[in-house]
This record gives structure tokens, C-alpha cells and sequence, in this order.
């Protein structure tokens, strides 16, 4: 028997209120297990680098925090398209609740990699592409942020915000491959899909679970931002005052 | 058995912290992280409360309207 997932079931911001609610926290748990895990096996028992003796380990956080801001920019374009072609009141909120985590993880990134280019490079800062693109991108995080505030009307704003996401995106590919298609100071991916990896195998491992770490906190904390934008926008809903009878009720009667 | 993931790479506390002279710069990127993972959860947790009371305020108007309209048929 085939099972199939209603998905456009959970772009109703009534489903998608009650599934975050239950999701959260658990993706949050396992984000810290994740990273209580990573950062034993990157801090304590990696061992030192031979080039980089322990500086290295700034890889730990430099890295997941980078491609993190990548992912949620795409994820960003991914729910901007589906709000302009399906006009799913859900894809709208998603956008905006993904802005401020990945703008973190694009400021993380940078600053993170200044610290890392400073006892390396000899540089907290070069206009090199993988560094400008990356600019760019926290660039394009702000510029969304500050687009969607300053507009009043919602539909307005969220169209405006979709159509910064989805034109922005052009400039994922450009950071990924910045490092091949041109000479950068910056070094090559340790990780790729078409090469064996470049590094040892538990630095390997405790940048994949500190990545997975940032993946799992991720999603907590925007399904937690997507609850109080449902709250905000879906005021006149019969759904959410029932909600907040059922919700409220027992802290009212001091339960 | 051998466990890899038990032997503990630092002679001492000191080593650790110190990160073979890398100290500022490992700790100033982990710090970082952590502090802007906390205040993002903060505010996140504060907008949420203050969504809640604008919607019991918002209902609570409701109810008053509601109560008026009653009164006055």
C-alpha cells in the first residue's frame, strides 16, 4: 500500500501550528545532543592538525555555520516560490521566520572565518570571491529583513521578500563554486559530493555532527519563530481562539 | 577494546584553554556561536509571549464589544 503525505494539509497554518508544536522540541533536544557529542569529539579528542596545529578547529563552527546560511537561503527561495505559485499562506511566514537564523549563520561565517583568517592568512579580511559572495549573501539576509519591516501591508511585504529570495539565490551556487571557478585565497570544499573527503575521519565526523547540530537548531528555533508569526497573522481565525482557550485556560485557573 | 572517542587529546585544563597559542581566536568563534544562539532563543521565546498577550488583549476586546452590543439590544 502506498502512503501518501498530504503535504498542502501542513501549509494550512492551522496544521502546520499544531505540527511545529510538537516538533520543536524535539529537534531541539537533538541539537543539543548533537552538539554536546561534536564538540567533545572536535575539541577534546580530534587531534592537532599538521599545518594548522589547533586552530583548525574553528572548522567545527566556521564550516556547518556556512553551509547553513547557504541552506536556509535556498530554503528561503524554495518556500518563496511555492508562496507565488500556490499562494499558501504558510510559505509567506516560513520565509520570514528562516531571515533572521540564517542571517546568524551568514554573520557566524564571517566573523568566524575572520578569526580563522587571521593567524592563517596573516588577514582578518580579503576581497577574495568565497568571502565577498558570502558578504553578499548577509547582505542579502539584511536587505530582505529590513524590505519585509518596512512595508505595512503583509501580502505586500511578503512579496516583495519572496522576490528577494528567489533573485538571491543566484548567488548560492556562486559561493560553492566561487573557491573552483576562481583563484581565491580561501581554500578548496573538505567536503565534496564527487571526492573523497579531505580531512581525518573524526574531524570528519565531529564537523558532520556539529553541521547536523546547526541542521536540528535550525529547525527548532524557525518552527518556533513560525508559531508566533501564525499567532500575529491568523488573529481573526476561530481555530486559533479556540487554541488559545484550550491553551490558556488552565493557566488562567492557575493549573 | 579500543575507544577512540575517549582518549582525551589535552595534557592539562591549561592546554586546553590555551589551544597551542590559538586560544583567542578557537574561543572567539565558539563564543560567538553561543552567544548568538542565546539571544536568538531569548528573542524568539520574549516575541512569542508577546504575541500570546496581544491576542488574550485582542480577545478580550472582542468580549467587551460583544458584551456592548448585548447591553445596548
Amino acid at each position: 500500500m502506498v502512503m501518501s503525505i498530504h503535504w498542502f494539509y501542513y501549509a494550512a497554518p492551522q496544521n502546520f501550528f499544531r505540527l511545529s508544536a510538537r516538533l520543536w522540541p524535539w529537534c531541539a533536544g537533538l541539537a543539543g545532543v548533537l552538539a554536546v557529542i561534536g564538540l567533545w569529539l572536535g575539541l577534546v579528542v580530534a587531534p592537532i592538525d599538521a599545518q594548522q596545529g589547533e586552530g583548525y578547529r574553528i572548522i567545527f563552527v566556521h564550516v556547518p555555520a556556512s553551509w547553513m546560511s547557504m541552506v536556509v537561503y535556498l530554503a528561503m527561495g524554495f518556500w518563496s516560490v511555492l508562496g507565488l505559485t500556490f499562494k499558501t499562506r504558510l510559505s509567506g511566514m516560513m520565509t520570514q521566520a528562516l531571515a533572521p537564523t540564517g542571517a546568524i549563520f551568514a554573520a557566524l561565517s564571517l566573523w568566524t572565518g575572520a578569526l580563522w583568517g587571521k593567524p592563517m592568512w596573516g588577514t582578518w579580511w580579503v576581497w577574495d570571491a568565497r568571502l565577498t559572495s558570502e558578504l553578499i549573501l548577509f547582505f542579502l539576509y539584511v536587505g530582505f529583513i529590513a524590505l519585509t519591516s518596512a512595508i505595512d501591508d503583509v501580502k505586500r511585504a511578503e512579496r516583495a521578500g519572496a522576490l528577494i529570495s528567489i533573485v538571491g539565490c543566484i548567488n548560492v551556487p556562486i559561493i560553492y563554486f566561487s573557491v573552483k571557478w576562481w583563484n581565491t585565497l580561501h581554500q578548496g570544499a573538505s567536503v565534496s559530493l564527487t571526492q573523497s573527503p579531505s580531512m581525518a575521519r573524526l574531524m570528519l565526523w565531529a564537523m558532520l555532527l556539529m553541521a547536523l547540530s546547526f541542521w536540528a537548531y535550525t529547525v527548532a528555533i524557525v518552527f518556533y519563530r513560525v508559531r508566533s508569526l501564525i499567532l500575529q497573522r491568523e488573529r481573526e481565525s476561530q481555530w486559533l481562539k479556540r487554541w488559545f482557550d484550550q491553551a490558556q485556560a488552565p493557566k488562567a485557573n492557575g493549573i | 577494546m579500543d575507544m577512540p572517542i575517549f582518549s582525551v587529546h589535552w595534557d592539562s585544563l591549561n592546554d586546553f584553554f590555551a589551544m597551542g597559542g590559538y586560544g583567542l581566536y578557537v574561543w572567539g568563534s565558539f563564543l560567538a556561536c553561543a552567544l548568538l544562539f542565546l539571544i536568538e532563543c531569548v528573542q524568539a521565546k520574549r516575541v512569542w509571549h508577546e504575541e500570546l498577550n496581544h491576542l488574550a488583549q485582542a480577545y478580550e476586546l472582542d468580549e467587551g464589544i460583544a458584551r456592548l452590543r448585548e447591553e445596548r439590544s
